[in-house]
């Protein structure tokens, strides 16, 4: 059984592991992914140290950092749920992490598991998830070059993907559920301007289809309408990356586990940390800071405990 | 063995992956899928889907920078 497992490896993660290590404890850290977040941050200007370094620069130095403490890795390796292990006395947990058919035991945990995209939850996204449903616009951009497109959303990211598209693609549809664009003025003058862009206010997405990859997106405004489309980038915002452990721990109304100042949750011997919290603001460097908290937050909970 | 990066020049996880097989003295083929069509169209066949990075490890196709499963595909090559 690992003294510690964390759930994510992003900052908020990180960071806790090398807290972790330092203590001795013996850890564990499950990650979809390493860096989360951050890694898909274009340019970092405000993490001490470094003027300016892109996301997955720092990323990887967190990550050279982390692996010179010997900690054990896994990942590739979703967290699918938590739960506590049974106890007579019910004071003393320990838990239980499952991720796919793997199963792992600790005393404490760390939920550092960050944000993931919003989706749009309709039909057909599941199925084309990657064949032409794309959530990582600076990634995946370029590959629909002189394709017709959809982006959905109406907030920074969206206009943001939107302006990038309009050197790629043919025609880009703007699909944005209220009734008039968010974001910042600059993006939106620069996204109105181009004569590729046409924006639906107003329009909901309702369903996407296609056969092998993506072929149409069904919209509704006024009234319905089909539009071919070979690609679809979903920039509607993110949110906590908490389902595995819904009912376990106590909720914010934006889904945001609620944390005490010691980075506690509503359970004893689960920590959470960084943008998974309700952590006021969102940022790398807090994120890491939270993480360290966690770590010794975890530890002076073992030392109680034994 | 032959290594094969699909990649877009804006792609963060490319990168990482890139860095990667640096450390790990792997040689890897580089292919910038956003200015080479054809070779996006081979990528999008191959995987079966349109998202980078894909990595190529002779013949064995892996969507995304999944540092395990790269890493079991170099050492059944008997290169790790």
């Amino acid at each position: 059984m690992y003294d510690l497992i964390i759930i994510g490896a992003g900052p908020a993660g990180l960071t806790a592991a090398i807290y972790a290590a330092r203590k001795k404890l013996n850890t564990l850290v499950l990650a979809k992914d390493v860096g989360g977040q951050a890694a898909l941050s274009w340019e970092v200007e405000n993490y001490l140290g470094y003027n300016l370094i892109s996301g997955a620069e720092l990323v990887m130095k967190f990550r050279e950092h982390v692996e010179k403490f010997g900690v054990d890795f896994k990942e590739g390796t979703e967290a699918t749920s938590l739960k506590p292990v049974d106890s007579p006395a019910k004071t003393d947990y320990s838990f239980e992490v499952s991720a796919g058919d793997e199963m792992f035991q600790a005393k404490t945990v760390i939920v550092a598991s960050g944000k993931t995209p919003r989706r749009l939850n309709v039909p057909g996204e599941k199925e084309f998830a990657g064949k032409g449903i794309a959530y990582c616009a600076t990634c995946d951009a370029p590959l629909f070059q002189g394709k017709d497109v959809a982006v959905v959303g109406g907030g920074n990211a969206a206009l943001d993907a939107a302006f990038q598209l309009t050197k790629i693609a043919n025609k880009i549809y703007l699909v944005n559920v209220n009734k008039g664009l968010d974001g910042d003025e600059v993006t939106r003058e620069k996204v109105k301007k181009s004569d590729k862009v046409e924006i639906l206010n107003n329009t909901e997405t309702v369903e996407i289809k296609g056969e092998k990859f993506v072929s149409a997106i069904v919209v509704k405004g006024k009234e319905e309408r089909e539009i071919p489309v070979q690609g679809i980038f979903v920039e509607i915002g993110s949110v906590p990356a908490v389902e595995f452990l819904r009912g376990l721990v106590e909720l914010n109304e934006s889904n945001e586990i609620k944390v005490s100042n010691r980075n506690e949750t509503s359970v004893p011997g689960i920590f959470a940390a960084g943008d998974c919290t309700n952590v006021l603001e969102k940022q790398i460097i807090i994120a890491a800071g939270e993480g360290a908290k966690a770590a010794l937050s975890a530890y002076s909970y073992l030392v109680r405990r034994k | 063995m032959a290594v094969k990066i699909y990649s877009t020049p804006t792609c963060p996880y490319c990168k990482m992956v890139q860095e990667y097989l640096k450390e790990k003295d792997v040689e890897f083929e580089y292919i910038d899928v956003a200015a080479d069509k054809k070779a996006a169209n081979e990528m999008i066949e191959k995987s079966g889907q349109m998202g980078v990075p894909v990595i190529e490890i002779d013949g064995k196709v892996i969507v995304g920078f999944n540092k395990e499963e790269i890493e079991k595909a170099l050492s059944q090559q008997g290169n790790v």
